[in-house]
Parts: structure tokens; C-alpha cells; sequence
């Protein structure tokens, strides 16, 4: 399971980064982009979902 | 101070389908109610006031009409009896009097961007232990009162010294920027050429502190804006000093409208209150709840050209109300959406705004609203409101408690 974040979409509202700081870090513009190359462990699988959840702009998604 | 209903130049509402008026003082305090009977007829209720206005209150239009900038226009953001049509001097789209809010695109990304890696989440949470400290001189303050005023003696101080630390202004001047928010925002139904007064005495207000910066530089923002580049020119003392004008808008009585209206609720929801004194780490999620289910803000937007808008005539030059709290509380977009969960998890609030216009504020917003509501509880863990005492709403486009006594039943020392 790998989160990633649409740039175009993302305004910086900052609730991933928030909900799931393991996941999500913010540039100095405060865009979020997904930490590594967004691979979620397992035990973090619940905050990811809700990461996507909980973003006002649709801007995160979670792909395989 | 004036109060509006004495001067509004339109009379009572008798519809709230084809004559509302956000300035009536029974729309704020009835706004949840209006806006679930809205929702129910019409979805986009329209009024002849202000030259024309229209009010959608579902989430699904309010997120439309934020994110086309084609067809609605940032010009004007505050709904009032003077419309930026009607000024011959008034600084055109794309730019506007207080960029970015007031910016359309391409220009609004570009003065966008100079401002915000100040409020980025990284720099905003330096602030926090000064906030803190700020939160418990204004508690030490009013600690032996039986009753106090939420709103008056403490919410209104924390976002009014913030910016006036950030900007380097004169904290002493915290009721002079308050007079100006509450001009600007609240003073919108008075006649015309009193309204223009008010900005007039904005604008000079700006130009001579702005002007002190140019005069004794310093480690702040207002310098910062002072030499800061857009399109490698230096920013013209207009945008400065609208940039200013905004900062100081802009973070006041939203903030001061969300700390309020969350210290009602935990003085109108015993348990709610108990479960943050005994759980504090809910408070996270708490907040946000806050945040949707009170949201302060309403923004506005200009018809650019005539608009077929979902079978809507709508004019050019007409107003819409963007009011993001009705979207917050749209049962289409959030389950038992008239209801306050303070661990609600799934929360896509639209508090600050939608698209390109997103809150620049909303991280130092947070972190004050959170800190303000955690020493307020950590001070006074059981409170409710004050009998015999009334609760006093704002009038406009920002939704706050302007006066909440409440009675204090236990403190820590
Ligand atoms: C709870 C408190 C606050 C709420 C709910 C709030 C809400 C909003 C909303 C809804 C917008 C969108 C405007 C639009 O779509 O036209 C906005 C824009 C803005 N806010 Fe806030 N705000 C708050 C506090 C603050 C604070 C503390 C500051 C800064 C000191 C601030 C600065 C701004 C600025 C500069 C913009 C314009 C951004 C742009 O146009 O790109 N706000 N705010
Ligand atoms: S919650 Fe959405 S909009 Fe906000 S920073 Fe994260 S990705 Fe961007």
C-alpha cells in the first residue's frame, strides 16, 4: 500500500500531515508530499485511510 | 461604538428565500436553522439587498463556485452596501485591495506564495509557548471573577496580539485594530460614504506604521513584505499595505469568532467538557470538530459576467456568499452533520475555505484556537454559561459569540 499526494490538487490545509506525520511532511510553501516514496506499513494503514479521509481538496490517494 | 441596527439602511427580514440578509443580527443566531430550511427549498437563496446577492448553502455548490475563478471573481470579499464596481478608484482584478484575498488568478498564486512560508506549519509552531504564556496572563487576569466574559476578557486579546507581534505594531493598539475589524466586517449595511470613511481611516492607519518600518527596520513582517520581490520589482506600498490590511482582517475575529464559539459549546455541553478534561489528547480531534461544526467564516465573490449559475440569472457585478459553515453542515457531505461529535474522525470541514484561496492563516488559526481551549479548561475545568446573562452573537459575514459570560464553578491554582 503506497499514499500518494496530487500536487495540483493539494492547498495546504495540513491535515495529513497532522493526522499522519509518519506519512506526510510539508515543504516551506506548506504542500504536503508523501515521506519516501509513500509506502505505508501496515500499522499505519488506519492513519493513511484516514489521512485520505479528512483532506478537503480530494488531493490524497492510495494506490496498489 | 455604533451599533448596526440602528443604522442598516434596509429594514428586517421577513423571507430568507428571496430577501435574507446576513446582517440581520437573527441570522447568525439562527444560522444552522436557516440553512437546513434552505437547503430543504431552494439550495441558492437570493436577495435584492446589497445590489443583488445570492447565498448557496449546500457543500456541493459552495466547493463549485470556490474553485471556478473563471465565472466569480475575489474583487470584493465582504458583502456591504459599497460594491468595488462602485469605486472608480479601486484597484482592479487581478490584483484587488488586499492581495491575495482579493487576488484572482494568475496574480493571486504569485502574491500568494510571498506569504506563505511565514505561515508554514514548521515556522507557525515556534509561536506556541508565547501563545501560551499569553493565554495564562489574560486567565491571571480575570481569575477571581465569579462570572467572566469568554469573549471580551479573553478570546478577542489572543489573535489581536499575535499579529500585532508578527507585524511589529503597537500591542497597545489591540482595541484601535479591533474598532478597524469591526468596520470593516461588521459595519456593512451603513450608508455608503460612512463605509468609505472607515477604510479611509484604515489606510492611514497602515501607511504610518508602514512607514515607522521604512523609517526603523526590524525582524518582522512588515519588513518582511517591505522586501519581499514580486516579478524581481519590490512590492508596491499599495500591495504592502493591502497585504497588511488583510493580515489584520483576516486573523482577528475569525479566530477570536472560533475560540468563542468553542468555549459555548464546552460551557453548553457538560460532558463534552469533561471528556477533554479527563482525555486530553481527543483535543486534536475536538478542534476540528470545532472548527467545522462553528466555522466563522463566510467569503464572498463577484459575478464576473451575467451567469446562468444551476438556473440561477445571476448579474454581473452581483454578489455570492460563499458561506463555507453551511457547506460544513450539509447532511450530503457529512453524516449526522447537525450534530457536534468531538471524536469525530472523518472530518473533511471546509473551515478554511476550498482551492486556491485556502486559509493562509490556518496553521497559526489552529494553533491558537487549540491553545487557547486547553488553558481555558486546564484553568477553569468546569464552567457553564452565566445565568441571567445573555449571549451575544456577531453581525455579518464572521460568526462568533461577541460577548459570552460564563460562570466559573471550579478552578486551578
Ligand atoms: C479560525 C480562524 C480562521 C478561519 C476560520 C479562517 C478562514 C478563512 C477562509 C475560509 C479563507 C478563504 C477565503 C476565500 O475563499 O476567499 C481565508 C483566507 C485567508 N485567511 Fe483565514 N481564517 C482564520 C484565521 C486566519 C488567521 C489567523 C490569519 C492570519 C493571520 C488568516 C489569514 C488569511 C489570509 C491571508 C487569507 C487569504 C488567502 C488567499 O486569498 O490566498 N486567517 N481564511
Ligand atoms: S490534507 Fe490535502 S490539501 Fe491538506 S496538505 Fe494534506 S494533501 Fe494537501
Amino acid at each position: 500500500m503506497k499514499v500518494q499526494v496530487d500536487q495540483s490538487k493539494c492547498q495546504g490545509h495540513n491535515r495529513c500531515y497532522a493526522i499522519a506525520p509518519e506519512l506526510f511532511d510539508v515543504d516551506d510553501m506548506g504542500n504536503a508530499f508523501a515521506i519516501g516514496d509513500g509506502v505505508v506499513e501496515p500499522h499505519l494503514a488506519e492513519k493513511a485511510r484516514l489521512a485520505v479521509a479528512n483532506c478537503p481538496e480530494y488531493a490524497i490517494s492510495i494506490v496498489e | 461604538m455604533t451599533t448596526l441596527d440602528e443604522k442598516s439602511i434596509y429594514g428586517p427580514v421577513t423571507n430568507w428565500q428571496t430577501d435574507f440578509d446576513h446582517a440581520d443580527p437573527s441570522y447568525n443566531e439562527n444560522a444552522h436553522e436557516i440553512w437546513s430550511e434552505l437547503r430543504g427549498t431552494c439550495p441558492v437563496a437570493h436577495t435584492e439587498r446589497y445590489g443583488g446577492t445570492w447565498l448557496p448553502v449546500t457543500h456541493e455548490l459552495v466547493h463549485e463556485i470556490a474553485y471556478d475563478t473563471e465565472h466569480f471573481s475575489s474583487r470584493g470579499v465582504v458583502v456591504a452596501t459599497v460594491k468595488p464596481s462602485d469605486l472608480p478608484d479601486a484597484i482592479p482584478a487581478p490584483i484587488g485591495g488586499a492581495p491575495p484575498i482579493t487576488s484572482d488568478p494568475p496574480f493571486h498564486q504569485d502574491a500568494r506564495r510571498i506569504l506563505l512560508p511565514a505561515f508554514s506549519p514548521k515556522i507557525i509552531d515556534l509561536w506556541e509557548p508565547e501563545i501560551r504564556l499569553l493565554c495564562r496572563e489574560l486567565i491571571a487576569d480575570m481569575k477571581a471573577a465569579d462570572v467572566v466574559d469568554a469573549a471580551t476578557q479573553f478570546a478577542q486579546h489572543i489573535p489581536v496580539n499575535v499579529i500585532a507581534r508578527m507585524l511589529g505594531f503597537p500591542p497597545e493598539d489591540g482595541s484601535v485594530f479591533r474598532g478597524f475589524v469591526h468596520d470593516v466586517l461588521e459595519a456593512i449595511n451603513l450608508e455608503p460614504g460612512k463605509r468609505a470613511e472607515a477604510f479611509m481611516a484604515l489606510d492611514a492607519y497602515v501607511a504610518k506604521q508602514v512607514q515607522d518600518h521604512i523609517d526603523n527596520p526590524r525582524d518582522d513582517l512588515t519588513n518582511f513584505l517591505l522586501n519581499a520581490k514580486i516579478y524581481d520589482q519590490p512590492l508596491s506600498l499599495q500591495h504592502v499595505g493591502g497585504s497588511i490590511i488583510l493580515l489584520l482582517i483576516a486573523g482577528i475575529d475569525t479566530t477570536w469568532s472560533s475560540i468563542g464559539s468553542s468555549l459555548w459549546h464546552l460551557a453548553t455541553n457538560p460532558v463534552d467538557r469533561r471528556r477533554l478534561v479527563d482525555n486530553p489528547a481527543l483535543m486534536p480531534t475536538a478542534i476540528e470538530e470545532f472548527l467545522r461544526a462553528y466555522a466563522p467564516v463566510t467569503m464572498a465573490r463577484v459575478v464576473k459576467d451575467d451567469y446562468n449559475f444551476h438556473g440561477n440569472e445571476m448579474k454581473q457585478n452581483d454578489w455570492v456568499l460563499l458561506p463555507f459553515p453551511a457547506a460544513n453542515r450539509d447532511p450530503e457531505e457529512f453524516e449526522n452533520a447537525d450534530q457536534v461529535l468531538i471524536d469525530r474522525e472523518v472530518n473533511r470541514h471546509a473551515a478554511f475555505g476550498l482551492g486556491i484561496h485556502r486559509c493562509l492563516g490556518s496553521n497559526l488559526a489552529r494553533l491558537e484556537l487549540r491553545v487557547a481551549v486547553e488553558e481555558f479548561l486546564a484553568a477553569f475545568p468546569d464552567f457553564e454559561l452565566a445565568p441571567d446573562e445573555v449571549v451575544k452573537w456577531s453581525v455579518g459575514q464572521i460568526r462568533g459569540p461577541r460577548e459570552l459570560p460564563v460562570r466559573i464553578n471550579a478552578r486551578t491554582l
